[in-house]
């Protein structure tokens, strides 16, 4: 800290003074507390704040005008953040001042035995006490230099005037314990500033680096956001599809991230998840093989776990988590707008992107991932709540062509719900909603067809116009009502069957709404509903008679099965007006490839950090478990024997040495015929 | 006088410390240590490396604690035959059978007498849960009536709690495996087990001291922070079903966790017994101070066994620290991940380490250091409690 500027003075203060002052500042007890409770408080925001998270979620939770003052003072890296560092600084300045002011002061006093000590300074100790021995000076003295000699004191004798002086002390490896501990925090501190972003953050104040918020592959990520492989220090993730290799990895960087070029390249051969018989997985593992042809004369294999890294030219590769590897997907896409209920079959990956057109607009699936196993939390049948498997789902999004996307979720097997089967697809808006579920009906095959052929029914005007003509007549027929009435109700009913197909029953109620004066829209709209469910139950039988099903010859049980699947595939129907894709895709075959992510890091400060663990483990047990000590006895020639003032000190102020002390001077007394102590004093 | 003043001198020497072990210590000794060379015969070849030197690592540790602190001789000898019984028992029923199941093991558990009422896991928790809450009502009694019988009584009923707890975690361990193989685990996995832990922990320290300083009466401050925690542990057992045994999951299977969860909770503990003996201070100072015939003990004399408790459990505190470092730099890939359960073990840290700092250096006594070793208990329950509840991180293991 001393800078040669602080030498001349200014304003006539006296130098030496100020750079002292600033000295005993640093190494002020004051701002050594201060500072551990600084950083106490400030580590505790990043824990209460959730660190590095989208800034998007962070704009969503805060709102615009704290999300610009949090990231304006780095609340959300709150670890990497300037002022936390200039706290470490100061802690590691403030430490190494304290050390370095009383480390020599300490090992100085190791080192003495102060034999020139004054009466008046013993009596002034703590610990004093005077008292008789029957034996003579020199016996006493060499009775003191046994007694405290085997108990581990070292010695200093002075004779001066008539009297003996003999100084004691013991535990120097305290004052060890607080060197140690103290060099520890600094040894600690620089060795995880070591393998901190700190060169990185170099790099990027001075315009060598710059954080890429794109999702791009790798290769595509430009210069300025690689960094070479030289770099000392890093810890980023990468995933690996299985059969794949990389050389690279990913540093998250605030909103973005940058490329870590390696100097080797990994392959994953295989990556698995063993299962506990619950179901839980009990470890994964990866197979690898390092290649780095310029120190490796063959491949490097090694299966890595959770617990397991591999360490590979100062390089450790750890098991970290797992991921989609680009599943492949057999699809099968029914067509909600255009040709509706057609469907054509479909290939794509997962993290595939693939445009596609219907009915004039332009859209763009993108599959995001794709799952195994759903183990959901379902109610039993004792109404506890079970786990169960619902089976493989994939996830996706639907962009349109002014980049507004949607999510789903669609499960591949029709899952079982009160009796019924049902394919799930789940629908969001945005990341943070939670997915609102269309339930599709699988008939008895378990199939979706007799879903979509209905669903291609309602929306083909010819042969909904035709069963609306024959409801009508029906209904009509007996009345006999004239022709120009029968075309006003079939047209009405038909524009009926075309607003809840685009809208759902919300749209019936809207049209009702605005045509129906206030009063009787409620009955209307109960009219309306009547009407509209004799159509979709014309539909539905002949759509089932379309298919073969020989309805007349339905017993009773069947019927009510029936009648159960068109009041779902009516709720869904009113569900998919809100659904928002002009197409559902079901999954109808998978081949799952699996993508191990790795964590990649090279620590050089590991060594140093462990260093000062050791260092400091060792230090805390010697600071309080060996204590100092310090006693002197002076011994004169008294009446009968001699007389004995001892008096000690300890850097702990524990009862312990207070005891220990009178213990002593009583064992003494004892041993060398003592008589009873004149005077002694204990101040507390 | 009869003795030259030679024989004089040389009788002021001080014995070693061999010669000061007595019949008693070796017969420790050698007690330990058949039962370890037993073990590593009779198991070797089932156990690792590791786990061959913790076991010898735990036999030294057995061996000088016992000689440090004899009761402690009495607690291991007890635990081991009860254990032994259990695991006997459970042998015989089951005939040598592992794998069986939980449902199993629960029937087989049940259909025992010695297991049902006293030694399978759950009955010897519940056990130390009882015993306990009886130790906190009779030491309060003892000190409020001024009974040194009923002070003996809580301190034997303090004693056999701990017992049945160490019981309950001994035998759990082997429950472990009997339900099956694969999720067999020492039983500080999960916030069920390392509250038993805990007040196991807390109980010996505090029992330690009590024979230290031959004062029964902070018994009744310091078991109510143990039935505080056996509260929770009945709500967590009923309410929750936390006694479950669950598999590990992949992060926590690692011998690791042998060392350090139990160093972690020398340190809890302590700065449990701390904060406790901090209101037993608080409260006589605000009833007048030190005055003759008292029933707490002196002020200077709490004050000290608070800075002891807090020392002891700041070393502990500090190696269970590093060796977690060590153990994230094997698991999660880095020796700090700035994890909330990581960053809470250092906030209590830095906070022992002011109040350290402010005793040793400041000589700092009274009743602010009181106070902040109590508060220093809620930020030590926060990290303890309070980040698995309301904090998400690596330590809630909801990942991997």
């Amino acid at each position: 800290m001393a800078s040669t500027r602080a030498e001349r003075p200014r304003q006539g203060g006296n130098p030496r003074s100020l750079r002292r002052r600033l000295f005993e500042f640093l190494g002020s007890m004051t701002l050594a507390i201060t500072l551990l409770v600084a950083l106490g408080v400030a580590s505790a925001i990043g824990t209460i704040l959730q660190q590095n998270q989208p800034y998007q979620d962070y704009l969503i939770k805060f709102g615009p005008f704290w999300f610009e003052v949090f990231k304006s003072l780095g609340l959300f890296d709150v670890y990497s953040a300037g002022w936390f560092l200039v706290i470490l600084v100061f802690l590691i300045v403030s430490t190494s001042v304290c050390v370095s002011r009383n480390a020599p002061r300490m090992l100085k006093e190791n080192r003495q035995l102060k034999t020139d000590v004054a009466e008046k300074s013993l009596r002034a100790m703590k610990l004093n006490q005077a008292y008789r021995l029957g034996v003579e000076p020199g016996i006493a003295t060499q009775g003191l230099r046994r007694y405290l000699g085997s108990r581990g004191y070292r010695l200093a004798v002075a004779e001066r005037d008539g009297e003996t002086l003999v100084a004691a002390r013991k535990g120097a490896l305290n004052r060890w314990g607080y060197i140690f501990t103290h060099v520890a925090i600094v040894v600690i501190c620089v060795g995880g500033m070591l393998d901190s972003r700190m060169l990185l953050k170099l790099k990027e104040l001075t315009g060598n680096l710059a954080v890429e918020t794109r999702d791009l592959p790798a290769a595509e990520v430009p210069e300025i956001s690689r960094i070479e492989p030289g770099n000392p220090s890093f810890r980023g993730n990468v995933n690996i599809p299985e059969g794949q290799r990389a050389s690279v990895v990913f540093l998250g960087l605030r909103d973005g991230y940058v490329v870590q070029e390696l100097p080797f390249t990994i392959e994953v051969e295989d990556f698995h998840v063993e299962h506990y018989d619950n179901g839980q997985p009990k470890q994964f593992k990866s197979r690898l093989v390092v290649h780095d042809p310029d120190r490796l004369d063959e491949p490097l294999e090694k299966t890595i776990s959770v617990n397991h890294p591999l360490i590979y030219e100062g390089h450790a590769i750890y098991q970290a988590s797992f991921a989609d590897g680009g599943s492949k997907l057999d699809l099968k896409a029914w067509q909600l707008e255009g040709d509706v209920g057609h469907s054509d079959a479909l290939e794509v990956e997962v993290f595939e992107q693939m445009p596609f057109k219907l009915g004039g607009e332009r859209y763009r699936l993108e599959v995001g991932d794709f799952r195994l196993f759903n183990i959901n939390k379902v109610e039993g049948p004792d109404g506890e709540p079970v786990e169960r498997n619902f089976g493989p789902s994939f996830q996706f999004k639907i962009r349109d062509a002014a980049g507004q996307a949607r999510e789903y979720q669609n499960y591949m097997s029709p899952v079982e719900m009160d009796g019924a089967r049902y394919f799930i697809s789940g629908m969001r808006a945005s990341v943070g909603q939670s997915f609102r579920y269309v339930h599709i009906p699988a008939d008895d095959k378990g199939s979706m067809e007799t879903f979509m052929d209905l669903l291609a029914r309602l929306h083909d005007r010819e042969a909904m116009a035709r069963i609306i003509e024959r409801t009508v007549g029906t209904a009509l027929g007996a009345a006999g009502g004239a022709d120009d009435r029968r075309g006003v109700v079939s047209g009405s009913m038909l524009r009926l069957v075309e607003l809840f197909n685009e809208g759902g029953y919300d749209a019936i109620g809207r049209d009702v709404e605005e045509r129906v004066p206030a009063e009787k829209q409620e009955k209307v709209f109960e009219a309306y509903i009547r009407v509209l469910q004799t159509v979709l139950l014309e539909a539905y039988v002949e759509t089932l008679q379309a298919r073969g099903v020989d309805v007349a010859a339905m017993d009773e049980a069947a019927w009510a099965e029936h009648q159960r699947f068109l009041e779902d595939a009516v709720a869904a129907i009113n569900g998919l007006a809100f659904y928002g894709s002009p197409v559902f895709l079901q999954l109808t075959d998978f081949e799952h490839i699996q993508a191990t992510g790795l964590q990649i890091t090279k620590s050089p400060g590991k060594g140093v950090v462990y260093f000062g663990s050791v260092l400091l483990t060792l230090g805390v047990f010697l600071m309080f478990y060996i204590s100092q000590r310090r006693l002197w006895f002076r011994v004169r020639e008294a009446e009968g024997g001699s007389e004995v003032l001892a008096a000690g000190t300890a850097n702990r102020r524990t009862m312990d040495f207070a005891r220990e002390f009178e213990r002593m001077n009583r064992e003494l007394g004892t041993a060398l015929g003592g008589g009873d102590s004149k005077e002694s004093s204990r101040q507390e | 006088m009869s003795v030259t003043p030679e024989a004089m001198v040389e009788q002021l020497d001080k014995s070693s410390f061999w010669s000061r072990l007595g019949p008693r210590d070796w017969g420790w000794v050698a007690l330990v240590v058949v039962a370890a060379v037993a073990t590593l015969v009779g198991f070797g070849e089932a156990m690792n490396r590791f786990d061959q030197g913790i076991l010898v690592g735990t036999a030294v540790g057995l061996v000088a604690l016992g000689w440090y602190w004899r009761p402690s001789q009495v607690v291991s000898v007890v635990t081991a035959a009860l254990s032994l019984f259990a695991i006997w028992r459970y042998d015989a029923l089951l005939d040598g059978a592992v794998n069986v199941g939980s449902r199993t093991l629960a029937e087989t558990a049940n259909g025992d007498f010695f297991l049902q009422f006293l030694v399978s896991s759950q009955s010897a928790i519940m056990w130390m849960s009882a015993l306990f809450v009886l130790a906190t009502v009779t030491y309060i009694g003892a000190l409020l009536v001024r009974s040194p019988f009923a002070g003996r009584v809580a301190t034997a009923l303090t004693w056999s709690g701990a017992t049945m707890g160490l019981v309950g975690l001994m035998v759990r361990w082997r429950e472990s495996y009997l339900i099956n193989l694969d999720y067999g685990h020492i039983p500080v996995s999960n916030l069920y087990e390392v509250f038993i832990v805990f007040a196991v922990m807390t109980a010996l320290i505090y029992l330690y001291y009590e024979g230290r300083y031959q004062s029964r009466n902070l018994g009744a401050f310091v078991l109510t922070v143990i039935s505080a925690a056996v509260a929770f542990l009945l709500w967590y057992t009923f309410d929750r079903g936390a006694n479950a045994i669950q598999p590990l999951v992949p992060a926590l299977n690692s011998y690791w966790m042998k060392i350090h969860v139990p160093a972690n909770f020398v340190g809890y503990g302590s700065f449990a017994l701390a904060a406790m003996v901090g209101v037993a201070y608080l409260v006589k100072q605000r009833l007048g101070g030190d005055g003759e015939n008292d029933r707490l003990p002196s002020l200077a004399l709490m004050d000290d066994v608070m800075y002891k408790s807090i020392a002891l459990g700041f070393a502990f505190f500090t190696i269970a620290t590093i060796l977690g470092a060590m153990w994230a730099a094997e698991a999660w890939g880095g020796y700090w991940s700035w994890d909330p359960k990581e960053t809470w073990a250092l906030i209590v840290w830095l906070n022992y380490a002011a109040w350290l700092h402010l005793r040793l250096t400041k000589g700092m006594k009274g009743a602010p250091m009181a106070w902040w070793a109590v508060i220093g208990l809620f930020i030590t329950s926060f990290a303890f409690l309070g980040v698995n509840m309301f904090l998400s991180g690596l330590h809630s293991y909801g990942e991997l």
